[in-house]
């Protein structure tokens, strides 16, 4: 892998690492030292990986980090800081959407790209169509966060954080 | 006042209530919460040290034998390979909670499928992983090794109760209930696999590792090391859940530390997701008798709760199945025994409520049986069976709200206290219906230290190494500290899970709250009495509020520049032995049932829970609604199927072994029944980590007959075991 080759993150620039077994979820962890996305499973299994690639969620435990030449990826931390939270940071504080904190960056990242989805109306197992417009209905937050497991179990809050975010469902 | 308290006798001053500050008790969110939430809050592996290499376990393929050989040379010219550790020192398994010594060694004596034998070591985490697939190891496997608990015999064990007549009663009994359920194993599943960065610096050790109990594990890790306590620093800041899976050091803590004190440099060590499943604890598959025995009136008469559970050979833990059952329900003929079956499956140990996660959900699907024997309300057989006083030891109640939590849970659900006969409403292809169960969670204190500091700028600085496992140690720390000493809660800095810092009592058992908020409120009234002399005041005069004497001083004018420290000290004395502690609470759920396919989907829940003071009303929340997601999970999914050949754990990892997902999990209300019981701790304050998941699958599986008719004796209670017992 020559040098010339990267990746965005977070708007910055980093050369793909030289071997071809390392994940992007590895590289963000272990070679950039952005250790805000977290490993879970590392098998797809759990969520805790979710980072947005070109505004897409997607578990970055299954991609190799050679695969995003030219990709643009937003991890946590590219969403906010402690100075400056995101609207869905600050609420997952509020209503306390989270209790160890470990699966919580996902599923923040796993939030910010689903509202997305559902604005950009692709439909869910929720759905009572396959098109049209979707709402941010409990029950679609619901199947759509399902990717991302709590194991503390912070669901209701959760689905309470999003909607905060999301506004009432009309 | 000194800040060392044994406690002898309960508390009912309740000196917190009368503070000023008014931050107990409330929603405060939680003080660490921006860190977490923005990925910056490091966990165990997250450290990042110069030169760190990684490390792969190796794990056993055969389930009982030793290790004859391990060809380091097999792997050592592999790319990035640094070394192979096979040292006798590595573990065979974890520790159990509280054990405060090594657990098995040497790990090349295998006692089950998966053991860990070995660490490899390389400078990438790929190359250490694809070194560790290659590692040549050769095996002595033993015949004849038992792996199924029914096929063996079993150990009874102490503690058993056998008062009065059961056999007798039973048969006199208008109403009687004879029946037998199963619940199958359960892993902990916490989100943080289990990891550690081990650093030597030639004299040092310093670990971060992934721990509950740091006041156990240091001893736990110095013992499996052969290293003084004094050379050895363990750091836990933040832990990504626990459940009871990181109560004892684990295998890779002590592989890291092995590791690094043979390589030089720093070593990390993280389980692969199917290792945590494998080589951590699984809670045992438990076999409950019960034998229920009512007069006409439903007060029971008779009281037999017998059950079975497995673990390996040598380990002293048994699921404490009958815990809760000893004094839930009164009934003068009591019989109530346990045996251990021997067998070579992983550990069994503590997860989340060992004992009363799957003994009380069996238990209140046995009441259920027998209130519709009784033709009585489901909720009114329990009240009228609520004992007086310990119904075997006769110790009294420190307090006892079970009948509260009835009554406000079911009209915060809407109970219908009518007649209840089964598929009374039916929704399309469902079947809908309610069913409730008791709760109840014994509680424990433990010893405890935390040094609380007035900065000589008026901001309170609290130290222990007790850790926050996702429970709001944190937190309520800060809130105690601060209603103390009358500030607000952004005052008060915490710092935790640093061996550096007195020792607490660990996050274990439910009693990390209680524990070490005592300690700190201990310490807090000793500085109170300094602040009240050079404030001219009585201690129990001093009002502090918003940094100032009310009316009067300032805390920085008090201070005169200097700081100001106190270690509190808090040790349970004869209060744990005088009274019977416990939680109570009651679930109700609705569910509804597909008629065609057997699948059940839990509607609603309530829970209303009675465990002392709250501390923080937003956390503890926080605490039943994870208790009762788990009790979804133990109700309907939540397995672990082990394989009759070779005894290794067949679904080991998150796609295979079901925890509840978002969509599984609907409203659930927490309702809170205002208590304070001054035997459970000095603050009153009892333990909400476990109590939330204590009965709760019981609820479910009631309501699952309320709908459709199935009453289903296993848990859990999958669509092909409602199918079958469902009726025509
Ligand atoms: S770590 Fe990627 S899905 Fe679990
Ligand atoms: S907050 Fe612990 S797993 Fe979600």
């Amino acid at each position: 892998m020559s040098s010339e080759n990267t990746v965005s993150i977070n708007g910055q620039p980093h050369a793909l690492p030289d071997d071809p077994r390392v994940s992007l979820l590895d590289m963000l962890r272990h070679h950039l030292g952005l250790t805000g996305t977290k490993k879970g499973c590392d098998h797809g299994q759990c969520g805790a990986c979710t980072v947005l690639v070109n505004g897409v969620r997607i578990n970055s435990c299954l991609t190799l980090a050679v695969m995003h030449d030219g990709d643009e990826v937003t991890t946590i931390e590219g969403l906010g800081t402690a100075e400056n939270p995101s609207a869905l940071q600050r609420a997952f504080v509020e209503r306390d959407a989270y209790q160890c904190g470990y699966c919580t960056p996902g599923q923040i990242c796993s939030a910010t790209a689903m509202l997305d989805e559902i604005a950009a109306g692709w439909p869910s197992d929720a759905s009572d169509s396959l098109d049209g417009p979707m709402e941010v209905s409990t029950e679609e937050i619901r199947e759509r966060m399902s990717g991302n497991i709590c194991r503390c179990g912070a669901y209701a809050n959760i689905v309470d954080a999003i909607r905060d975010v999301a506004g009432e469902p009309a | 006042m000194s800040a060392y308290l044994k406690q002898d006798e309960p508390d009912n001053v309740n000196r917190l209530d009368h503070m000023r500050q008014g931050v107990l008790g409330t929603d405060a969110s939680r003080i660490e919460g921006l860190l977490k939430v923005t990925g910056t809050a490091p966990y165990a592996a997250e450290y990042q040290l110069d030169d760190c290499l990684e490390g792969v376990l190796v794990t056993a393929t055969i389930s009982k034998g030793e290790v004859t050989a391990i060809d380091a040379d097999s792997v050592l010219s592999m790319p990035g390979v640094v070394a192979v550790i096979d040292d006798p020192s590595l573990t065979a398994r974890a520790a159990q909670g509280t054990a405060g010594e090594a657990p098995a060694q040497p790990a090349r004596e295998v006692g089950y499928f998966g053991q860990p034998i070995a660490l490899v070591v390389a400078e990438s985490f790929e190359q250490a992983r694809d070194a560790s697939k290659h590692l040549k190891v050769s095996y002595r496997a033993d015949d004849d090794v038992a792996f199924d608990p029914e096929a063996v015999e079993a150990e009874p064990q102490d503690g058993a109760t056998s008062q009065g007549d059961l056999a007798h009663a039973m048969k006199e009994a208008p109403f009687s209930v004879d029946v037998t359920y199963t619940t199958e194993g359960h892993s902990s599943a916490a989100m943080e696999p289990h990891a550690a960065i081990a650093q030597w610096d030639g004299d040092t050790l310093t670990v971060y590792a992934s721990l509950q109990m740091l006041n156990y594990n240091i001893s736990e890790l110095a013992d499996s090391l052969g290293l003084d306590e004094d050379k050895l620093r363990l750091v836990s800041r933040y832990v990504g859940g626990g459940f009871g899976s990181k109560l004892g050091v684990s295998e890779e803590t002590v592989a890291a530390s092995v590791a690094a004190m043979e390589l030089g440099r720093p070593v990390r060590v993280a389980m692969l997701r199917q290792q945590v499943l494998q080589c951590i604890m699984r809670r045992s598959e438990t076999r409950q008798r019960f034998r229920l025995a009512a007069g006409e009136d439903g007060k029971l008469t008779g009281f037999g709760h017998e059950a079975r559970v497995s673990n390996l050979p040598g380990e002293s833990f048994a699921e404490p199945v009958l815990q809760s059952s000893h004094f839930l329900y009164a009934g003068e003929n009591r019989e109530l025994s346990m045996e251990v079956a021997r067998i070579h499956r992983m550990t069994a140990g503590s997860v989340r409520a060992p004992g009363e996660a799957v003994g009380m959900p069996a238990l209140e699907c046995a009441m259920d049986v027998l209130a519709e024997k009784c033709g009585l309300d489901p909720v009114e057989l329990r009240l009228r069976n609520i004992p007086d006083r310990h119904p075997a030891n006769g110790t009294p109640f420190s307090s006892h709200k079970l009948a509260e939590c009835l009554k406000q849970g079911a009209e915060a659900f809407g109970w219908d206290s009518g007649p209840r006969s089964p598929r009374h409403t039916r929704e399309g292809e469902w079947w809908v219906g309610t069913g409730m169960a008791s709760a109840a969670r014994v509680h424990n204190v433990g010893e405890a230290k935390a040094r609380v500091t007035l900065k000589a700028d008026g901001t309170a600085l609290v130290e222990t190494d007790m850790t926050d496992i996702g429970t709001g140690t944190y937190t309520i720390l800060a809130q105690t500290v601060g209603e103390m000493l009358g500030l607000p809660v952004a005052k008060v800095l915490v710092e935790l899970g640093d061996t550096h810092h007195p020792r607490g009592p660990g996050s274990g058992g439910s009693w990390g709250a209680a524990s070490i908020c005592s300690a700190a409120y201990l310490a807090c009234l000793a500085l109170r009495e300094t602040l009240a002399k050079r404030a001219d005041v009585a201690e129990e005069k001093l009002e502090l509020k918003d940094g100032a004497v009310v009316g009067g001083a300032s805390l920085i004018d008090l201070l005169d520049g200097r700081d100001l420290a106190e270690e509190g000290h808090y040790e349970p004395g004869d209060i744990a032995d005088d009274f019977t502690a416990s939680g109570f609470g009651a679930f109700f759920a609705r569910v509804r049932v597909n008629r065609f396919t057997g699948e059940t989907r839990v509607e609603h829940m309530t829970g209303a829970f009675g465990f002392g003071r709250v501390l923080n009303t937003k956390t503890a929340r926080s605490q039943c609604l994870g208790g009762m997601t788990w009790s979804i999970g133990a109700a309907l999914t939540e397995a672990m199927l082990f394989d009759p050949v070779d005894g290794h754990l067949a679904n080991c990892d998150l796609a295979e072994y079901h925890v509840p997902v978002n969509r599984d999990v609907p409203d659930l209300d927490v309702v809170f029944v205002e208590e304070r019981d001054g035997a459970a701790s000095p603050i009153q304050a009892k333990g909400i980590g476990e109590l939330g998941m204590c009965g709760g699958a019981g609820a479910i599986a009631n309501a699952i007959y309320n709908a459709c008719g199935a009453r289903v004796f296993e848990f859990p209670m999958t669509p092909d075991k409602v199918l079958a017992a469902m009726p025509d």
